[in-house]
């Protein structure tokens, strides 16, 4: 019974120094990969930080309206002024569509030239 | 264990045999049992204090190890916390009221050289001259050749720059990193903002520090890594600065004025939506201060904020607010006016003689200057300056703006009575536009004092009671008729009921005096007057308008035309909608009781 116990105990911590082995070896494999994975994101937001000021150059009033100037015969784009405001009642809606009709009504007339009755 | 008997039957036999008493020997026999017992169980207890002491020594030593350990070693990041919005610019960026970017960072390189280590000084020399016009070949092999060991070349090179001198191919051209402020819409808000320069430098990092604007000012506060790389938001709206500045320009140009400024600000908040001042510069190239001349010609001065001027007739709402605050006049009190009006060795005379008398309102329409200085007797100094005081006028603007101290207004020494009347229509007391804006925008708002600021405020508290509501009322409806049938008729925009007073002021001479032809033309103005949101100011220096045989230098013909059309294109931009004016109120007299 004792010797079990001895042989389960000395199995146990082979286990788990095989079990702190692994996870050590584990641990350093995740840290490398987050230094890598921060080291991906360093030069993300690195290059994001760089779009983003380019696409604030890109964007600079000055040019906008240069190429606003530029483009006009295709855009003839002009500055925003207060014709430019409308109400909601100045949009073309379509028109309603009509209800069926259910009981024609049958109309004559008479051309008093000719006396022809047409339907 | 074998346990010996207390009374063996051998030796008990053998004791009574010699007749000697069996119970010793019982006696003896317990008295070693209690021995060996007792000896059994002090080396157990010895046992468990020497356990317990290693136990404890051990522990002692794993923390003094660690504490060792910890002293010992250079800090490090953690590298298993996760990285949340972590701080990758070391200065935060700068965002107009809508989040564009004004100013932000980019990674450069810095190029320096160590000459010892260079294996072709010369050649490297000469390329070098080559790849960049400005440096000097000569100079660059003098320093090259020479015993320096550490030289700077340039502190930002381009990335085609650092590949032309990667391919020099000399181990001795080494470059650092760093970190460039950048303002992508060039000279936009060039005033507000200011600039950035390197504070200490070294290999592998430098300090960007600003230089002036809110740069300066929230300099600790856009380097403080605990703000998270939050950035600093503005309360300038990107397309409505550039829309004033270009028009602003073209305003300038074509009333050939030197210099010209505009101040749009929110009439409740405070918010300063635009600020212009004209000749501006490019922030990412900000020249030297000037050394020598006046510093006002300077593209840096900041007219808005620093240039101190003597403002003029816009000048006459306070007075005329004040007066009627007090009770002292309504809208439609008489003032005499006969022109001139003497005081002492005192001549006060108006820019045409508008008969014996005025209404109040009339006074404002017309632009009388005795009208107002006697409104201003009957006010009386002490009561006229504790008001311009409590307007903010008498003390620099308290914008968050590096240059904001150096605005500081130019008040009279002593206030006599001609001073009380020449300040009641803005002469002898200078202050800047941006005073102006926030004064109007107190007297005009409904009453209550604004304080300017340069940060988006979303609803700040309304401050202090300046003026009665009703007496704000009434000047808007004042201010409406000087657009509608007065000074500042070129100021009408349809759909957008522009209030405003006009002020013409002559340049003080340095050398004594006032010029005859170089003025100061500002347009103090609000939109719409019914029902005010902004408060617009635009001043030009020594405009001249100059379509009609005589040049019109007054600020009707010169900033009323450019505040007016500056509106115009603005005021769709801040998403007012055009409004039929409410009819004015006839019938109903807005006077104090």
């Amino acid at each position: 019974m004792r010797s079990l116990f001895y042989v389960l105990t000395a199995l146990a911590v082979m286990g788990l120094a095989f079990w702190a082995y692994r996870e050590n070896y584990r641990t350093q494999a995740k840290l490398t990969e987050i230094d890598r994975l921060q080291s991906d994101i360093r030069h993300l937001r690195e290059s994001l930080n760089v779009l983003k000021a380019e696409w604030a150059y890109l964007n600079r009033p000055d040019r906008l309206r240069e190429l606003a100037a530029i483009n006009f015969e295709r855009l003839a784009l002009l500055p925003l002024t207060a014709e430019q405001f409308g109400t909601a009642a100045q949009v073309g809606y379509p028109a309603e569509p009509l209800p069926p009709i259910t009981d024609p009504v049958e109309t004559f007339g008479a051309l008093p030239e000719t006396e022809e009755t047409t339907p | 264990m074998i346990r010996t008997p207390l009374r063996p039957l051998a030796r008990i036999l053998s004791a009574r045999d010699r007749g000697e008493n069996p119970d010793a020997i019982e006696r003896e026999n317990l008295r070693l049992r209690h021995e060996a017992m007792r000896d059994k169980s002090r080396q157990r207890a010895e046992g468990r204090l020497l356990v317990m002491g290693l136990l404890f020594f051990s522990a002692f030593t794993v923390v003094g190890a660690r504490m060792g350990l910890l002293a010992a070693t250079d800090p490090v990041e953690p590298r298993a916390a996760a990285s949340g919005a972590s701080i990758l610019a070391q200065r935060a960026d700068i965002v107009d009221r809508e989040g564009r970017i004004l100013a932000t960072n980019l990674v450069t390189h810095s190029l320096y050289a160590q000459p010892q280590s260079m294996v072709e000084p010369e050649r490297a020399a000469e390329e070098l001259a080559a790849i960049f016009p400005d440096l000097d070949a000569e100079d660059l092999k003098e320093d090259f050749t020479g015993s320096r060991k550490f030289l700077w070349i340039k502190k930002k090179i381009s990335p085609e720059q650092m590949q032309a001198v990667h391919d020099i191919g000399d181990p001795g051209l080494l470059f650092g990193p760093r970190e460039m402020r950048i303002y992508p819409n060039g000279a936009l808000a060039s005033h507000v903002l200011g600039g950035a320069s390197f504070g200490r430098e070294g290999v592998h990092s430098a300090e960007v520090i600003g230089t002036a604007g809110v740069e300066k000012t929230f300099d600790g506060w856009l380097r403080d890594p605990g703000n998270g790389g939050q950035p600093l938001q503005l309360s300038i709206d990107l397309g409505v600065q550039a829309t004033i500045e270009e028009v602003l320009y073209g305003g300038m140009k074509l009333m050939n004025a030197k210099g010209a400024t505009a101040v749009l600000m929110d009439i409740h908040s405070g918010e300063v939506v635009a600020m212009a001042s004209l000749p501006d510069f490019d922030p990412n190239t900000r020249p030297q201060p000037a050394l020598k001349g006046d510093p006002s010609d300077s593209p840096l001065f900041n007219r808005a904020v620093q240039g101190v001027y003597e403002l003029g007739s816009t000048f006459k709402v306070f007075a005329i607010a004040q007066a009627m605050d007090l009770g002292l006049v309504n809208a439609e009190t008489k003032i005499a006016t006969k022109s001139p009006m003497t005081w002492g060795k005192h001549r006060i005379r108006d820019f045409h003689d508008y008969g014996a008398e005025l209404s109040v309102t009339d006074i404002i329409v017309k632009s009388s200057n005795i009208g107002t200085a006697r409104v201003a007797l009957q006010i009386g100094g002490e009561r006229q300056k504790a008001f311009l005081g409590t307007l903010g006028l008498l003390e620099p603007t308290p914008i968050e703006m590096v240059e904001a101290p150096t605005g500081k207004p130019i008040l009279p020494r002593t206030w006599p009575e001609i001073t009380t009347m020449t300040v009641s229509y803005g002469h002898g007391l200078s202050a800047s536009p941006l005073h102006l804006a926030a004064a109007y925008a107190s007297v005009l708002n409904g009453g209550t004092k604004v304080t300017p600021t340069i940060l988006k405020t979303p609803m700040p508290a309304p401050g202090p009671r300046v003026v009665s509501e009703q007496t704000s009322s009434v000047m808007r409806a004042m201010l409406r008729a000087v657009v509608t049938r007065g000074t500042a008729s070129f100021g009408e925009v349809p759909g957008y009921a522009v209030g405003g007073k006009t002020g013409s002021a002559d340049k003080p001479n340095p050398s004594g005096g006032y010029y005859k032809d170089r003025l100061i033309a500002t347009f103090a103005s609000i939109f719409p007057a019914h029902d005010p949101e902004y408060v617009m100011i635009v001043t030009l220096d020594e405009p001249s308008e100059t379509s009609g045989s005589v040049p019109r230098r007054t600020a009707g013909w010169t900033a009323v035309p450019v505040g007016a059309e500056i509106i115009r294109r603005v005021a769709p931009m801040l998403g007012l909608r055009p409004e039929v004016e409410p009819p004015a109120q006839h019938g109903i007299t807005l006077v104090r009781n």
